[in-house]
């Protein structure tokens, strides 16, 4: 058919086409006006097209990264008052323990000094005063003796009584500095204890004060969180990158515990529910594995919840101590028989694995079993693993809390650098449609080149005449004004 | 969106009201008890213990020997369906085991004709009854197949996806002086099993079992 039109015009193999291939360049010279503007115009629909929508998806962008600014604040706001709360609760502590009992240590610290300084005024230094009437004695001692015995009885008599004065004074004085010195040594032990108490003080004093740093700085957080500053929103941005993929790393690490606990208790379940039937396309025992385990993981994220250290149901967050404490007890009753339910379960799927092994050793006729002689081993350890396991696994709450919180940030990048590609793209779309416009005009140029070429020397060779005619009559006219 | 969510929902309700379909497979072996096919059974105890060890529970296993006159439950030498519970089923296996055992050690005589087609209509009867979802009818015999006078057998048969596989298929003296008997034998049976409805396979090299029946 295509073969019969193309050779209309002639047998010939050359002229037909020829023919058909001037017919379509005139034509298209024809059409060229309303050609190039209709290129031109699918260009420019494509090109404008290209720019609204890309204009749409910076608002959008815009919109998403306000979004993202404000999720990423309310969640540094909700850990950095978390942290401000948690500061308070523990300088309340402090002040509870150690600055509770100030009064008493203060009244301690007061008595110790006013016995301090009650011991050290006894224990001032008074030398005893030599008896009034002693210079008078001296004084007639240190008469000349004359010679006359009754007077030199009299002043060796005087003489000693001065000596045995003197003496008595020295006694007492030794006697008294005796005194003295007790006191100071049982002032000691008094000065030990102020210093200890003293040391107590300071201390509570000093982790006061390293509470107050750690308030201030995270106050000066929570105030650039509150200020919405663009610092502290790349800096949380950052920490829930990091929350993600270290989060995704434990839950990937729960996963696999996941799994070698349902190998371990999917086989046993067959004796339990049965190993025929099937729900969809799979098994009813492997299906009751796993319904355990997720229950274990369930309980386990109550446990953590009623022990407020994940915050992921604000009904159990808000129930009074009493409640919680109740599902506190409940949960990890719960979670206790289910771990001990695996524990079981595991013993059965060793002595399971036990006897299929003997019916296939049977089976296959090589004889009569071994029994090995440290068996019990991987059974004991079989058990223990049931038993660890699912408590183990209630754990998981808490990365996955992590990775619940810190997938919002992620998802909302991930969302944002996407409209981003979308938006460049759609530009890069538009100006090439502009530019392939321009490029089809040229190459629609391109193949009518030919009446193209001949219209412009025909317009030329018309512009010259008009020219030539223009240019004579000019001249006509100047030698008839010259004339 | 309504409308998507019950549409979805009344369509999960019909597929679940639908019967399932059944997992279980079923296997029927056939034994060829004549003439010097009695000097086989070692072999043939050992398919049955290979068997054995790799069907679970749930699964049906009958075990029939191919005499004159085969199309009759008193052929059937044990049946058993594996119970749900795989220790059960393992205690089963073991009974099971020691009854086909006492069969081998008592088998000394062969039957006098083979009447394999009266062997495999039994085979898809119980198979049939089993309700399983794979169904293996196992051929232990050279396939010469020689009736008594009297009895029919040339006649189409039904095995419905039934898989045929015929096992240890040994070369009589006659297939050495001209071997076309043999593929002639093959193929005959072959166009049977597949005009039945059923599939057709040769396992001669007891090596490769693990072809026999669909793994889990």
């Amino acid at each position: 058919m295509f073969n019969e039109i193309l050779t209309i015009w002639s047998d010939q193999p050359g002229i037909s086409p020829a023919i058909w291939l001037a017919l379509l360049v005139f034509a298209a010279y024809l059409a060229r006006n309303p050609a190039h503007a209709l290129i031109r115009s699918s260009g420019r629909a494509v090109y404008v097209a290209c720019r609204l929508f890309a204009a749409s998806l910076r608002n959008l962008e815009s919109a998403l990264q306000r979004r993202n600014k404000d999720v990423v604040l309310s969640l540094g706001q909700g850990a950095c008052e978390r942290a401000i709360e948690r500061e308070f609760h523990r300088v309340n502590a402090v002040v509870t323990r150690d600055l509770g009992a100030y009064p008493a240590l203060h009244r301690q610290i007061s008595d110790t000094i006013d016995r301090i300084e009650e011991d050290y005024q006894a224990a001032t230094d008074a030398p005893p005063l030599p008896p009034a009437w002693l210079q008078a004695v001296d004084a007639i001692a240190s008469i000349p003796r004359s010679g006359d015995a009754t007077v030199c009885t009299i002043l060796d008599n005087i003489g000693k009584t001065l000596e045995g004065a003197h003496r008595e004074t020295q006694k007492a004085y030794r006697k008294s500095t005796l005194g003295r010195h007790k006191l100071l040594g049982a002032m000691q032990p008094q000065w030990r204890k102020l210093g200890h108490s003293l040391t107590r003080v300071k201390e509570t004093i000093d982790g006061l004060d390293q509470r107050s740093v750690e308030i201030d700085q995270q106050m000066k957080s929570y105030e650039a969180i509150r200020n919405g500053e663009d610092t502290i929103t790349r800096t949380l941005s950052s920490s829930s990158l990091t929350q993600f993929f270290i989060s995704s790393l434990v839950l990937v690490i729960a996963i696999f515990g996941g799994l070698i606990n349902f190998q371990l208790i999917a086989m046993p379940m067959s004796e339990m529910v049965g190993g025929t039937s099937y729900i969809g396309p799979m098994r009813t025992s492997d299906i009751a594995a796993l319904v355990i385990i997720m229950v274990e993981i369930a309980m386990g994220l109550f446990l953590m919840e009623s022990l407020r250290i994940t915050h992921l149901f604000p009904v159990i967050g808000s129930m009074d101590d009493d409640m919680r404490k109740r599902m506190l007890v409940i949960t990890f009753s719960i979670l206790a028989i289910l771990a001990t339910v695996e524990a079981s379960l595991a013993y059965m799927r060793d002595l399971l694995a036990l006897d299929r092994e003997a019916l296939t050793q049977s089976l296959s006729g090589s004889g009569v079993i071994a029994e090995a002689e440290f068996r019990w081993i991987p059974s004991l350890g079989q058990m223990i693993m049931g038993f660890i396991l699912p408590f183990a696994l209630a754990f998981v709450a808490i990365p996955l809390e992590s990775f619940i919180h810190s997938m919002r940030t992620v998802l909302g990048m991930i969302a944002l650098a996407l409209i981003h590609a979308l938006a460049l793209a759609a530009r890069m779309l538009g100006g090439s449609a502009r530019q392939l416009s321009n490029i089809l005009i040229s190459l629609y140029d391109l193949l009518i080149m030919l009446p193209l070429g001949i219209e412009r020397l025909v317009a030329s060779s018309i512009g010259r005449k008009r020219n030539k005619q223009s240019g004579d009559e000019t001249e006509q006219l100047y030698i008839e004004e010259q004339s | 969106m309504k409308k998507i969510i019950l549409t979805t929902l009344l369509a999960l309700g019909l597929s679940a009201c639908n019967e399932p379909e059944s997992r279980a497979r079923a296997v029927y072996l056939l034994l060829d008890t004549s003439g010097t096919y009695t000097a086989e059974m070692d072999k043939a105890q050992k398919i049955i213990n290979y068997l054995l060890a790799t069907l679970d529970s749930g699964d049906s296993i009958a075990i029939a020997r191919i005499d004159s006159g085969s199309f009759s439950e008193k052929d059937i030498i044990a049946r058993v369906t594996f119970d749900d519970r795989p220790s059960t089923a393992n205690q089963q296996k073991r009974s099971f085991k020691t009854k086909i055992d006492e069969f081998i050690v008592h088998t000394k005589k062969g039957s006098r004709h083979t009447d394999i087609t009266g062997g495999m209509l039994q085979a898809s009867e119980y198979l049939e009854e089993t309700g399983a979802g794979e169904k293996y009818v196992l051929i232990f015999s050279d396939l010469e197949e020689d009736l008594q006078r009297g009895h029919i057998r040339d006649f189409p048969i039904s095995l419905p996806d039934i898989h045929v596989v015929a096992l240890n298929v040994t070369k009589l003296r006659s297939d050495n002086i001209d071997p076309r008997d043999y593929m002639k034998r093959l193929d005959l049976w072959e166009s049977r099993v597949y005009q039945a409805g059923g599939t057709w396979g040769v396992i001669n090299d007891l090596e490769h079992m693990d072809r026999l029946i669909a793994q889990r």
